[in-house]
């Protein structure tokens, strides 16, 4: 089966974003492959390793974004493809969709679409749904476990995390799998895979090797844009410091919380 | 041109969602500055004794499907009706809980409708006839406006960011019956079974959250946080250290890779408070940090700060909020 999972380059979690000039900057910290995609290359590697086939890693992004792809291959990942042009620059959720779907047309054979469950810099969690929405494939979002998938008959069973528990499903293949955290542990590329990555020709399609619709893309092709980004307001007030013996302490934060009615 | 506001209700087992509630409200308040009433979207299986609940939060007319295909939730039969129905009757903005559930409906509306989706939404305001959404970006470091250009406008809302409004029993609507636009055979996904957390509280829903991390020490540490949480009636939170050591499971952790919340009141106990664990928490009005390390981070966050030993605070703020709260 050929298995794809889709990654986006973030800025490093532990980065401090802040905004000048309108623009937004995250100091020397670098750029990562976004931590939620994370489970979605390891369950990519896992299902290629167990049923065969490939592991084929797409992004979309500029240049740098081949960075991202070099550690899906390091990790095991066999292929990789980054989307970029110029004109895909400002691209919404929507219109990302859009790219993604036809970028997965057009690689063809493919099974099995895998998504972390949102990037920690849109934070949307939009993608997944409605790439599984355009390619018409079974969309199982919030998926903490692949517990049965036969490539022959194409019937998959997955755990679902939702807010009251775990939903269990059955749907057919293909599908698109939204990954959660707890869907597995990922694995620290190998010595030989990064060597194997830094050596690796990554092909660029750009649109119009995607035949794109240009009103569908970019800025221009987005229906949401982000006029205005700002930094959070400082919280109000310092912290106030409670201290004695622990019975002390407690019936003074109990006086505190019950005069703040926060219980 | 006229304003409808749509709201997409969430039901679990004929439990109305809290963050569909605070939707309606949020609806109201978009019908009394634009015009135009609120029409609200339910679906299920026998489920229309919800109907006049949802008319007391606030709608003015319920489109109901009550149907087998629409029994558990499934994003296909519920986001292709909601799609159809919007697209025969063109409301102006459609808003839904940023659940899992909200977030698959309306991510698959916006390809149907070929429109925008702003999700999770924490502020929303009028300018003109225009609608400003203010949502956290980079994990809740940032903070954007964002607008849609296209109708209907889609918007998903935090839980917990908009109030929950009272009910008013007075209020009447109409109730219309709709049909699911998708037949059993032409949905894919097969929902087989249910493993519900009986008697847990949601984080996301929460009032009070009571989390534990590295400095509970393993899992037998999480003991006195959880007699705490039970005492309050909270949820219980971890931190992502917590949770990759093993020493609680996943669905608890709160953070950058885990839930985002807003409590009234959050108590972070042994959490340092790195920032990916203040991107989940930032939100709650109060914090409460107690932690053996007077630099840790969660402390400049903090609104009271306990230096010492969680494993004797805790025990103590069990035993004093239990008279307190006449346990």
């Amino acid at each position: 089966m050929h298995v794809v999972v889709c990654v986006k380059q973030t800025p490093d979690s532990a980065a401090k974003m802040s905004v000048d000039n309108g623009k937004v900057t995250w100091g020397d910290s670098g750029l990562v492959v976004n931590p939620w995609d994370e489970y979605a290359i390891e369950e990519a590697i896992r299902l290629k390793e167990k049923h065969g086939g490939k592991a084929t890693a797409i992004s979309m992004g500029p240049e740098s974004a081949k960075e991202a792809l070099k550690t899906c291959l390091a990790m095991g990942c066999d292929e990789a493809v980054l989307i970029s042009d110029p004109a895909l620059k400002g691209s919404d959720a929507l219109a990302t969709s859009y790219v993604l779907a036809k970028a997965i047309e057009k690689l063809g054979d493919v099974g099995m679409v895998l998504f972390g469950k949102q990037a920690i810099d849109g934070d949307t969690g939009l993608v997944p749904v409605a790439v599984a929405r355009r390619l018409n494939w079974s969309p199982l979002t919030y998926t903490i476990k692949i517990a049965e998938l036969d490539p022959g008959t194409k019937i998959i069973k997955a755990e679902r995390l939702l807010e009251q528990g775990k939903q269990i499903v059955t749907a057919t293949l293909p599908a698109v799998v939204g990954t959660v955290k707890d869907i597995n542990e990922p694995r620290y590329p190998s010595f030989m895979g990064i060597r194997k990555a830094a050596k690796a020709v990554i092909n660029t399609w750009s649109a119009a090797d995607l035949g794109l619709d240009a009103s569908q893309i970019g800025a221009a092709g987005s229906p949401t844009h982000w006029p205005r980004v700002f930094p959070l307001p400082a919280r109000a007030g310092s912290v106030e410091l409670i201290d004695g013996t622990p019975e002390e302490i407690a019936a003074k934060l109990a006086d505190k919380l019950l005069a703040d009615k926060v219980i | 041109m006229s304003h409808k506001t749509w709201v997409f209700i969430e039901q679990f087992k004929s439990t109305l969602a809290q963050p569909s509630l605070e939707a309606l409200g949020e609806a109201r308040r978009l019908a009394a500055g634009r015009g135009g009433g609120v029409t609200a979207l339910l679906f299920g299986q026998d489920i229309e004794g919800l109907a006049p609940d949802v008319i007391a939060y606030g709608a003015d007319e319920v489109l109901l499907a009550d149907d087998a295909t629409l029994a558990e939730f499934r994003a296909e039969p519920y986001a292709s009706l909601l799609s159809k129905l919007a697209q025969e009757r063109q409301p102006d903005v459609i808003l839904a809980g940023a659940t899992t559930r909200g977030r698959d409906v309306l991510g698959i509306a916006a390809v149907d409708l070929g429109t925008g989706a702003l999700a999770d939404v924490t502020e929303l305001k009028l300018v003109g006839d225009q609608i400003v959404a203010t949502r956290p970006v980079y994990a809740g470091k940032l903070l954007a406006e964002v607008v849609g250009e296209r109708r209907p406008l889609l918007l998903s809302l935090r839980p917990r960011a908009f109030p929950r409004p009272e009910p008013d029993a007075s209020r009447s609507g109409g109730i219309e019956k709709v049909t699911p636009a998708l037949a059993e055979d032409a949905i894919a996904v097969k929902v087989t079974d249910y493993a519900v957390d009986e008697g847990r509280v949601s984080l996301a829903d929460a009032r009070i959250i009571v989390s534990g991390g590295r400095g509970v020490g393993g899992p037998e540490g999480f003991a006195p946080v959880r007699e705490l949480a039970e005492t309050l009636g909270a949820a219980m939170g971890a931190s992502r250290a917590a949770v990759d050591a093993g020493w609680i499971p996943y669905a608890h952790q709160v953070g950058q890779t885990g839930k985002t919340v807003a409590p009234d009141l959050y108590i972070a106990a042994g959490i340092s408070g790195a920032i990916q664990h203040q991107a989940g928490m930032r939100s709650a009005k109060t914090i409460v940090a107690i932690n053996k390390d007077p630099e840790a981070p969660i402390f400049k966050l903090a609104r009271y700060g306990i230096v010492g030993d969680l494993f004797k605070i805790l025990p103590a703020l069990t035993a004093e909020f239990k008279k307190r709260l006449g346990q």
